[in-house]
């Protein structure tokens, strides 16, 4: 009986399908970087390059300020959700079973399984019931309880991973615990630590419709900023600002896939 | 032996994620239930005293005389949503399990490089992600051109505010949510088992579905609660690709917040959706710790 060949690495179709299935990952990006940098007012008539629109949106006082209120929100949630979560991490993947556990797990998961318009509310009738009026506190907060459990997935996974004999033997040759964490443990975890934190800064970064219910007036994030601008129409300093928060995410999760390669080699 | 956290110590260990996640999560999760049995307030918020017209009002409208008649409305608006979903996600496995499959087979490398490629869009900012949309699809947008000067059309196509421009934004936005869990799991399949069975003379569809499927399918579970669970909640793409004509349940949801003021509704419809998504997890749950069972 003749058969055809069939090699399970080799299959053409497949190939195509994922170029196209690629193609229309990217397009639409590389549609708004394009038009972003068209001189034409006219957004989607070609007159030639030009970086006005960045210039312009530079310029523009209240996105600046959107930009800004985006970076201190970041900069805030991200180090306090990655302190929270290495110790969390530690005790799901190395303590004993400790009574609640599985509930804590799926707890601490809650962020990811509710879906966001639910906590969107549920906070925003919150920080109404408690009367709490904090401006970008108030946003901070949000975005804190969200980052925990992105913030803790690489840093769970890497323990699960590591191989637990490097602790015993730090252990058998009289390290105390404290000694274990800080010179075994915690090293061979940084570079996961620093993916869960880039994570976490993309996350806050990213949201839109958490802080769209819970921000108040003058505490809007660059996104939520953005969206109102959009609201108004298809203009080119929206597409330059976008370009400029597309380029901000893009450089943050490539920079964080490098450092953890690079450091895992070293480790 | 390797030597276990003490339980107090790893209790405490959590603490600070635990104790976050209950008071600014948890706690207002429960606010919002009892929010949903309460009045609303004209100017937002909600007021005494208990009652359950709120979720009475998801499935009854008020005639004139106050007498309830059966309304249709919002369960329209969650069907549709629940249909755009499911359209989502089997849209997304159509597309995702080739690619995930293909990504599997590459070279260590070049597997690492794609990988990248993918989760990049995942952690673009979705709001950019669906406006590029926009930009495709409006009458005077690319494709309307495109279609334009090749002359398969006269007229520019209507494609915003549809409901497939919201399918469409809904696909795009999750197609790394379906790829990326299906890939783990394929990842992991060894490539002599397929070498075997194609050994033993097993024609190509008789080793995708007894070898590549079974492996693949924790992956697609994964997948499907990822992808399904963001779309029927999903705001923007509705908003921004629809119109905000086409309501589905998370747009419906933040109008009661902001335009309609109607606290209590809104809490409702929140907790309707929330009961739903539970439902599924558990179902999928159920169905993970008795795979015998077929649905």
């Amino acid at each position: 009986m003749k058969r055809r060949g069939f090699d399970w690495r080799r299959m053409p179709e497949y190939r195509l399908l994922s170029i196209a299935a690629l193609i229309f990952l990217y397009a639409p990006l590389v549609v708004l970087v394009v038009l972003a940098f068209n001189s034409n007012r006219v957004a989607l008539i070609w007159g030639g390059f030009s970086t006005q629109w960045f210039v312009k949106a530079f310029g523009n006082e209240d996105l600046r300020r959107a930009a800004m209120n985006s970076i201190i929100v970041a900069a805030v949630a991200t180090p306090v959700s990655t302190l929270f979560s290495i110790p969390a991490a530690l005790a799901f993947e190395r303590g004993t079973f400790f009574p609640g556990r599985s509930t804590g797990e799926a707890l601490v998961a809650m962020p990811l399984i509710a879906p966001e318009i639910v906590t969107a509310i549920a906070t925003l009738i919150f920080f109404e019931a408690i009367g709490l009026h904090a401006g970008l506190g108030n946003v901070i907060v949000a975005h804190i309880v969200f980052c925990i459990p992105f913030a803790m997935l690489p840093i769970r996974a890497r323990l699960r991973d590591m191989p637990r004999v490097i602790e015993d033997a730090a252990r058998d040759l009289y390290a105390d615990k404290w000694q274990v964490f800080y010179r075994v443990t915690l090293p061979l975890l940084a570079p996961a630590i620093v993916a869960g934190a880039t994570l976490a800064f993309v996350v806050s970064l990213d949201d839109f419709l958490i802080t769209l219910m819970v921000a108040q007036a003058g505490s809007t994030t660059l996104p939520v900023y953005l969206y109102g601008m959009l609201r108004l129409g298809v203009t080119p300093e929206a597409n330059a600002a976008a370009t400029i928060l597309l380029v901000v995410s893009v450089a943050a999760v490539v920079l964080s896939t490098m450092l953890a390669r690079a450091r895992a080699v070293k480790a | 032996m390797a030597v276990a956290l003490k339980r107090d110590r790893a209790l405490l260990l959590a603490a600070p994620a635990l104790i976050t996640i209950v008071v600014f999560m948890l706690l207002p999760m429960a606010i919002a239930l009892v929010y949903s049995f309460l009045s609303p307030s004209p100017y937002g918020g909600v007021q005494q005293p208990f009652t359950p017209a709120s979720w009475v009002r998801f499935f009854y409208d008020r005639d004139l005389d106050e007498t309830l008649i059966f309304d249709t409305t919002y369960l329209q608006i969650f069907s549709r949503s629940i249909i755009l979903a499911v359209l989502t996600t089997i849209g997304c496995f159509l597309i995702g399990l080739p690619l995930a499959w293909y990504m599997a087979t590459r070279p260590p490398k070049m597997r690492s490089i794609l990988v990248l490629f993918v989760t990049i869009p995942f952690w673009t900012n979705l709001l950019i992600r669906t406006y590029c949309w926009v930009l495709l699809l409006r009458d005077q947008g690319l494709v309307n051109q495109a279609l334009q000067a090749i002359g398969l059309i006269k007229q520019p196509i209507t494609f915003l505010y549809t409901d497939g421009a919201i399918l469409l934004g809904l696909i795009y936005s999750s197609l790394p949510f379906m790829v990326l869990p299906i890939y783990g799991a394929l990842e992991k399949v060894d490539p002599r088992l397929i070498e075997a069975a194609y050994d033993l003379y097993a024609d190509r569809w008789a080793i995708m579905r007894k070898i590549v499927w079974p492996l693949a399918k924790p992956g697609v579970a994964a997948g499907t609660l990822l992808v399904f669970v963001p779309a029927l909640g999903a705001f923007l793409q509705p908003d921004i690709l629809g119109g905000g004509k086409k309501l589905m349940i998370g747009s419906l949801i933040q109008q009661q917040f902001t335009t309609s003021r109607d606290w209590s509704f809104g809490a409702a419809l929140s907790m309707i959706l929330m009961i739903f998504v539970l439902g599924a997890l558990m179902w999928s749950a159920w169905r993970r710790r008795h795979p015998g069972v077929s649905v």
